[in-house]
């Protein structure tokens, strides 16, 4: 259950302000895709139009097509509450639900598409997420504490757990890491490592090392100057984006000489 | 460059914050010296009734006697006041903040604050020459067709002068509060929480269960709170709607009153014990606004563990 995602041509707006042009872009199933580039260019917001959520903002918009195993994301009588609970999504930082219990936060999806889920069966997706999510072990005996609680890791890992519990066909994270101590992002780093056996993951990070260490395929996002569009602007192997790059700006950027 | 000793405390900003110090502990202790004050005034004021034999109190039965009536009757026309007010309230709130376009949403809002800006005499007028006289048909159906349960017993007010037209002139008073308030709660759950329930795949109304009202649930219990204490502690509006009688079960039938008008109606006549009936009347009052208040927190205080904050 883990689907690829191809991008046709996709402009991205806020208003009339055109944040991402022209992309286009091919990310496999089961596999960990990182997104790379300055602050600003981009990459977060075209994270967010691979689930629909980029237009919950007012006057956001994107023109193209974003094809998930063949159909049109933003095909007519797409729904957007369809695709999202589809695609899950981890946010930047950790986002519990403040007033749910931890297990409460594991089901909150679930909750959603399915409302009689026994408590049998509830109990077995909830130990069985939180396994998935490297988290069980440290809450297994809390677990109708609030969310809210847990360290900053263990949130976000929490976070993880309420996104796989839906059994999405891909998860998307947006920068899961940058509000963690190194130990904590070791321990979501292991993880993402363990899900791209099952999920397709699409991650942006402002991390190089950790692009380098996670993903398979990495796209290097750049921007030309303020009030200009972020574009896309070169995608390949890990390996090569880091050693062997085709582009000076790529090698710029993962060499450190950038700006 | 010399080190300034670190013991050295000079510049502007030391003598502001002892200025900003100092207001601020001159208003707390303010606040409290009044309500210090306004308690003892009707509890001094209040004990001549309170100690007077039965015989001379209004009714002749002492002064219990001549409360509970009226205490029931503040509660039931503020209970019909919230029981109208608060779905709306919530409803028109969670409309202009999550639901309507933005021009709309800032139009309506100015709409709802200017409700709370009508002095209580006009929907007290409005209220007597207008709503009770339209509403009194409704009150003749109820009582034909839902008399069999106590509070539409018939036969119905012809003038519809009863304590439910004076509940819903109250909770047309008190919608602009707990609206206004509700809506700033709603406009404050973080954005992090609402895209959390979207991007699970919540519809828009899944997603005010899921983030928007468990955030604002100990907001909307304190503005019903603010609510309920202008609900109780109106005068005019009432004085002007309800016909005051006896306590009655029925809603529809004059009768009833609440301390408040009772206050205001007595109170210039009023001489000697009978003054001091209606202060205690007042310091009842007074009481139970407390008492609603304590719960208030509580009930707020109970969930924190939930709340968010920690």
């Amino acid at each position: 259950m883990s689907k690829r995602i191809d991008v046709k041509d996709l402009n991205v707006y806020y208003g009339d302000f055109l944040a991402v042009e022209d992309v286009s872009i091919n990310i496999e199933a089961k596999s960990v895709t990182a997104f790379i580039g300055p602050s600003g260019c981009g990459k977060s917001t075209f994270l967010r139009t691979l689930n629909r959520m980029h237009e919950v903002l007012p006057g956001a918009r994107v023109e193209g097509e974003v094809l998930m195993d063949g159909d049109n994301l933003y095909g007519p009588g797409v729904d957007p509450v369809t695709v999202r609970s589809q695609i899950g999504m981890v946010f930047q930082r950790p986002n519990p639900f403040p007033t749910m219990s931890i297990r409460d936060n594991v089901l909150a999806g679930v909750k959603l598409n399915n409302k009689k889920i026994s408590k049998g069966e509830a109990d077995v997706l909830v130990e069985r997420s939180l396994q998935s999510a490297n988290l069980w072990n440290e809450v297994k005996d809390r677990l109708e504490k609030p969310g809210s609680g847990l360290s900053g890791g263990q949130q976000q890992r929490l976070c993880i757990a309420r996104a796989i519990a839906v059994e999405p066909q891909v998860i998307l994270m947006d920068e899961p890491c940058s509000a963690l101590d190194p130990i904590s992002t070791l321990a979501i780093e292991d993880l993402i490592n363990d899900l791209k056996d099952q999920y397709t993951v699409v991650i942006v990070t402002h991390n190089m090392q950790q692009a380098a260490r996670v993903s398979e395929k990495t796209a290097f996002f750049n921007i030309a100057g303020t009030g200009k569009p972020g574009k896309l602007i070169e995608y390949g192997n890990t390996q090569t984006i880091f050693n062997n790059p085709n582009v000076k700006a790529t090698e710029d950027y993962v060499s450190g000489r950038f700006g | 460059m010399t080190a300034t000793p670190l013991t050295s405390s000079q510049g502007a900003g030391r003598a502001g914050d002892k200025i900003f110090s100092g207001a601020a502990l001159t208003a707390g202790c303010l606040i409290l010296a009044v309500l210090f004050g306004v308690a003892l005034f009707l509890v001094v004021q209040a004990i001549p009734a309170l100690t007077a034999p039965a015989a001379e109190i209004q009714g002749g039965e002492g002064f219990f006697a001549y409360i509970w009536p009226i205490v029931i009757g503040t509660l039931i026309a503020a209970t019909i006041a919230l029981v109208i007010a608060t779905p709306i309230a919530i409803g028109v709130a969670l409309f202009i903040s999550h639901f309507a376009p933005r021009g709309l949403a800032s139009g309506l809002g100015y709409v709802v604050d200017l409700l709370a800006a009508i002095p209580s005499v006009i929907y007290g007028a409005w209220g007597a020459a207008f709503l009770a006289k339209e509403i009194s048909p409704a009150y003749n159906w109820l009582a034909e067709n839902m008399g069999w349960l106590p509070i539409f017993q018939g036969p119905a007010s012809a003038t519809g002068k009863t304590i439910l037209t004076a509940g819903i002139v109250l909770s047309v008073m008190v919608l602009p509060i707990i609206t206004s308030l509700s809506r700033e709660i709603f406009l404050q759950t973080p954005k992090l929480h609402e895209e959390a329930a979207l991007a699970l795949g919540a519809t828009r109304w899944e997603m005010i269960k899921m983030s928007v009202l468990p955030f604002a649930r100990p907001g909307i219990i304190s503005a019903v709170m603010l609510g309920l204490g202008r609900a109780l502690g109106e005068t005019m509006a009432v004085a002007l709607v309800l016909s005051s009688g006896a306590l009655t079960a029925s809603l529809i039938t004059s009768g009833n009153q609440t301390i408040a008008a009772e206050i205001a109606l007595n109170f210039p006549e009023a001489s000697g014990l009978k003054v001091s009936t209606l202060i205690a009347a007042g310091l009842v009052l007074f009481v139970i606004t407390l008492g609603v208040n304590m719960i208030a927190r509580w009930i707020i205080t109970r969930h924190k563990e939930f709340s968010g904050a920690n």
